[in-house]
């Protein structure tokens, strides 16, 4: 990535301060250049003057997942959220609230405790609220609760022409004009800049059970998590960890009950005999995944599926595994359709991993997807369908993302265009 | 110009009953007319002619024959819409789906159905009610009203307030695009790469292409069900109890509550035996694991009570809570013995609002003579006031409407919206630019324009006014264009 504001160009960085207050880097040093925008209307500023001179544009929030996806093939501006950390309004009441995209989700739920009440998805408390929502992040309670699509009811975002738009608004129940936050959750900053959310909101339950149990062999883990997943109990989650494949170690499957005192006691007794020979306990397991987390160089791999593929699917992962080589962690919310794999550093042997287990779910209603990789990997799997494999509705995503950014301005290269 | 049209819609005719086989092309006017409105009578519009389907694929080539020939297409499923969502347009092709109406597979332990878009909404529990499972939308119409209606419209119903709208429960979509290609939004799993375009589908009211498969998830029934009828001497009374509780952290499965007026046409029309003389009845029901419902039962009861209702009824056998569903779900039509014309409203507002609206709305049939009937999903701020008029009286028609946009207005000033599930349509277009700026709807269509560039798929509906989608300004990918927007540059030239 090629830094090509700098210091060097005065009147560039000029109009650029003129449009946002606070602008750092850009210097001598090859630090990139970052604008810091303190509300909508400034970033609106920024992004119509940086569109103007047809600079390339990055949104960072927390920066967890800035190096997931594709590689960026330009970056001349970083927009950094940070300074709008605000949480706007809290209507207990009506159990919504609306946040800036800077907050981050840590404060916004011991801001929301007070009143009881949270937004019901695990994840780290040091992410922001416009990281979580353009990368669709979820955790375990996602069986339940949904995804950051599911919760969100209203959204602010700037264009890449730096025209400010909104859509949805702060009801829940509301079909009025087209859901653009839909659109925008999970578009990982390739078409706009969202700078407000607005989210139903759910009462922080009374208690939490969880109720664990050990299997030596997949067709009686994937069993056990089917029917936690399926039974009345209710389960907020479903999750799953074998920290052995290869090996063919034991599986752990783990289900939470949230709800009264008495209703979750009488609702875990009844799971854990669901489960066969089980734990019942207040706090989670140590195992207890929370949302999907790669550091810079990790490998991480969702795979998504049908929970009556379960079985298959960790076949698969098992059998791949033996013919790479390699010794994928596997965790998450099979009751849910979904796992992560993490993979080590050996490159080539993820590669032959990924192709491997892409190969043997052809078919199956499931998909491999690599969230996060290294340069080399990156490159490897060009090979074998790239990142994401085949995508449904490519065509139509290209489409869009040419409508809404046509000069390919925010993060080119992440998505759609490389995979 | 009428002529050139009528010889494209001959020609197109003949080439749809290739495709559909010729018992399956309507052109008769006087057949035609059996389509021309959907559940909300007040739009007419005759379609030049009708075609249904039977696959996917049939679908796909009409829409790819009106694409070609430049003529506009407008999707139908049962018809039940509220918004005038599915009204012809006069001089296109109305595709009616009710052919497919199919529940192609139900896998109970991925708790996933693929539907056909014709399959009645009911039907989809009906399929997975062996299993122990159920589709949760469940919009009043369900026994009629179809899933890629549902789609369309992202449906709720009484009960969306725990278990969620229609885009909640579907995970795949199967399109025909405006330009007639056939492809897949979502893969099924509910955790897809890429843009959730499927999520931007949902409730798009028909504007963006033509759903053909649905994949849906299915939800284990609960293993109890409770209702609770309390009635009160005032709407705030009851208004308070719903306060309490949501602030008790009670998430129930549907909360209703119906005024005086309504309560009296209900009782009229079903007998449904609600408390003689209530000012308010409030319908509060429970489901999930039987232990939880108990316990939230007793303190629901407990808040009734505090809120002073003057009577509580509780109801856990099927056959009761029906009957006392009836009086709720009958209040639409039992109003018509009320009144010889009524228009149904459809507004939001913050639950917090509810008591200032409905002052507000007592206050606007206070001054314009209009009675007003109030049937509301309390829990989520979701209002159907029934506007009543006489049509036979001169003006009445005109102060009806008149109070029925005041209401909405209401809705807007409180931060609301001015449809929670009926939608937008026709009915509606002229009140978006008072939720929405130019900006807003102007980025809204960018969307639009990515699907329909040609705007040929029902062009007319949700935006007051269309947006030329032109050329994408220069972008700098320098390979292939997609074929979607190949294809579609040369379409926006015919038109």
């Amino acid at each position: 990535m090629a830094a090509a504001v700098t210091a060097a160009r005065p009147e560039l960085m000029l109009a650029l301060a003129e449009a946002c207050s606070d602008l750092r880097g850009g210097d001598d040093d090859g630090r990139l250049l970052t604008a810091f925008p303190g509300s909508t209307q400034e970033a609106a500023d920024l992004i119509r003057v940086a569109a103007g001179r047809g600079l390339a544009m990055v949104v960072r929030g927390g920066g967890a997942r800035l190096a997931w996806g594709s590689r960026l093939s330009r970056c001349d501006l970083i927009i950094d959220t940070a300074r709008m950390p605000a949480v706007l309004e809290h209507a207990a009441g009506d159990l919504v609230a609306r946040v800036q995209a800077g907050a981050r989700m840590g404060d916004v739920a011991a801001e929301l405790a007070k009143a009881g009440q949270e937004i019901a998805l695990d994840v780290p408390p040091d992410s922001t609220v416009g990281g979580v929502v353009a990368s669709g992040l979820a955790g375990p309670r996602r069986l339940r609760y949904g995804t950051p699509r599911d919760l969100l009811i209203g959204i602010t975002i700037v264009r890449a022409d730096g025209v400010v738009a909104k859509s949805g608004g702060k009801v829940v129940k509301n079909v009025a004009g087209y859901d653009l936050g839909k659109l925008f959750t999970g578009s990982a900053g390739t078409l706009g800049l969202i700078t407000e959310a607005t989210f139903r909101l759910h009462p922080l339950p009374a208690a939490r059970a969880w109720v664990t149990a050990q299997y030596p062999a997949v067709p009686a883990a994937a069993d056990a998590v089917a029917a936690a997943a399926n039974s009345p109990l209710t389960a907020s989650a479903v999750e799953l960890a074998w920290a052995e494949p290869a090996r063919s170690g034991p599986i752990l499957v783990g289900a939470l009950l949230e709800g009264s005192a008495d209703g979750v006691a009488a609702r875990a007794a009844r799971m854990a005999g669901l489960l066969g020979p089980a734990t019942v306990a207040a706090a989670s397991p140590d195992w207890w995944p929370g949302a999907p987390a790669a550091g810079p160089g990790q490998t991480l791999v969702r795979v998504s599926f049908w929970v009556s593929a379960l079985g298959r699917v960790l076949d698969a992962i098992e059998a791949a595994a033996r013919t790479a080589g390699v010794a994928p962690a596997v965790t998450g919310s099979a009751g849910a359709g979904v796992l992560y794999l993490r993979l080590g550093t050996d490159e080539t042997g993820s590669a032959g991993f990924i192709a491997a287990l892409r190969e043997a779910v052809a078919g199956q209603r499931a998909a491999v997807t690599v969230l996060a990789a290294p340069a080399r990997l990156r490159a490897a799997l060009d090979a074998c369908g790239g990142m994401s494999g085949p995508v449904p509705g490519l065509a139509l995503m290209r489409s869009v993302k040419d409508r809404f950014d046509p000069r390919h301005l925010l993060a080119p290269g992440r998505f759609p265009e490389t995979v | 110009m009428a002529d050139t049209a009528g010889l494209r819609t001959g020609t197109l005719a003949a080439l749809l009953r290739d495709i559909c086989g010729p018992a399956h092309v309507i052109t008769e006017p006087l057949e035609l007319r059996t389509y021309e409105c959907d559940g909300l009578t007040s739009h007419r519009a005759v379609p030049a002619l009708a075609v249904l389907p039977s696959t996917a694929e049939e679908v796909a080539a009409v829409v790819r024959a009106c694409a070609d020939a430049g003529v506009p297409f407008v999707a139908r499923g049962s018809g039940t819409g509220l918004s005038g969502g599915a009204v012809p347009h006069p001089s296109g092709v109305l595709i009616v789906l009710t052919r497919m109406r199919r529940v192609l597979e139900v896998d109970p332990v991925a708790r996933r159905a693929v539907v056909e878009p014709g399959a009645t909404n009911l039907s989809v529990t009906q399929a997975a009610a062996p299993f122990g499972l159920f589709y949760a939308p469940d919009p009043s119409s369900q026994v009629v009203c179809s899933v890629g209606g549902n789609v369309a419209e992202n449906s709720g119903g009484a009960h969306c307030l725990k278990h969620g709208f229609t885009v909640t429960h579907v995970t795949g979509l199967e399109v025909v695009t405006p330009s007639g290609e056939l492809t897949w939004l979502g893969d099924g799993t509910g955790a897809g790469a890429g843009y959730d375009l499927l999520g931007a589908f949902s409730g798009s009211e028909g504007t963006l292409g033509i759903v053909t498969k649905v994949i849906v998830k299915l939800t284990p029934a609960p293993e109890a069900v409770h209702l609770i009828l309390a009635a009160y001497d005032s709407l705030e009374a009851g208004g308070r109890a719903v306060t309490d509780i949501i602030a008790a952290g009670i998430v129930p499965a549907a909360i209703e509550m119906m005024d005086a007026l309504s309560i009296e046409a209900a009782e009229a029309a079903v007998h449904c035996g609600y408390p003689a003389g209530a000012t308010a009845v409030l319908l509060v029901e429970l489901d999930g694991p039987a232990a939880e419902v108990s316990a939230e039962l007793a303190l629901v009861r407990e808040i009734c009570e505090r809120a002073g209702a003057r009577e509580i009824r509780a109801a856990d056998d099927p056959a009761e809570r029906a009957g006392i569903w009836a009086g709720r779900k009958s209040a639409f039509a039992a109003v018509g013995r009320l009144s010889p014309a009524y228009i149904v409203q459809d507004g939001v507002v913050p639950r917090t609002a509810l008591g200032d609206v409905l002052a507000r709305i007592a206050k606007l049939s206070a001054e314009s003579g209009i009675r007003v009937a109030n049937v509301f999903h309390a829990g989520d701020g979701n209002l159907h006031p029934l506007v009543l008029y006489n049509d036979a009286v001169p003006g009445e028609a005109q102060r009806a409407e008149e109070v029925s946009g005041a209401i909405l207005d209401a809705c807007i000033e409180y931060g609301g919206s001015i449809t929670g599930e009926h939608g937008v349509g026709v009915d509606k277009a002229r009140y978006l630019p008072k939720m929405f700026t130019a900006d807003d709807l102007d980025t809204m269509q960018l969307l639009r324009c990515a699907f329909d560039p040609a705007s040929l798929c029902n062009p007319g509906k949700v935006f007051p006014t269309p947006r030329l989608c032109g050329e994408v300004p220069g972008h700098h990918r320098g390979g292939v264009q997609p074929a979607g927007a190949a294809g579609t540059a040369s379409g926006a030239e015919i038109f």
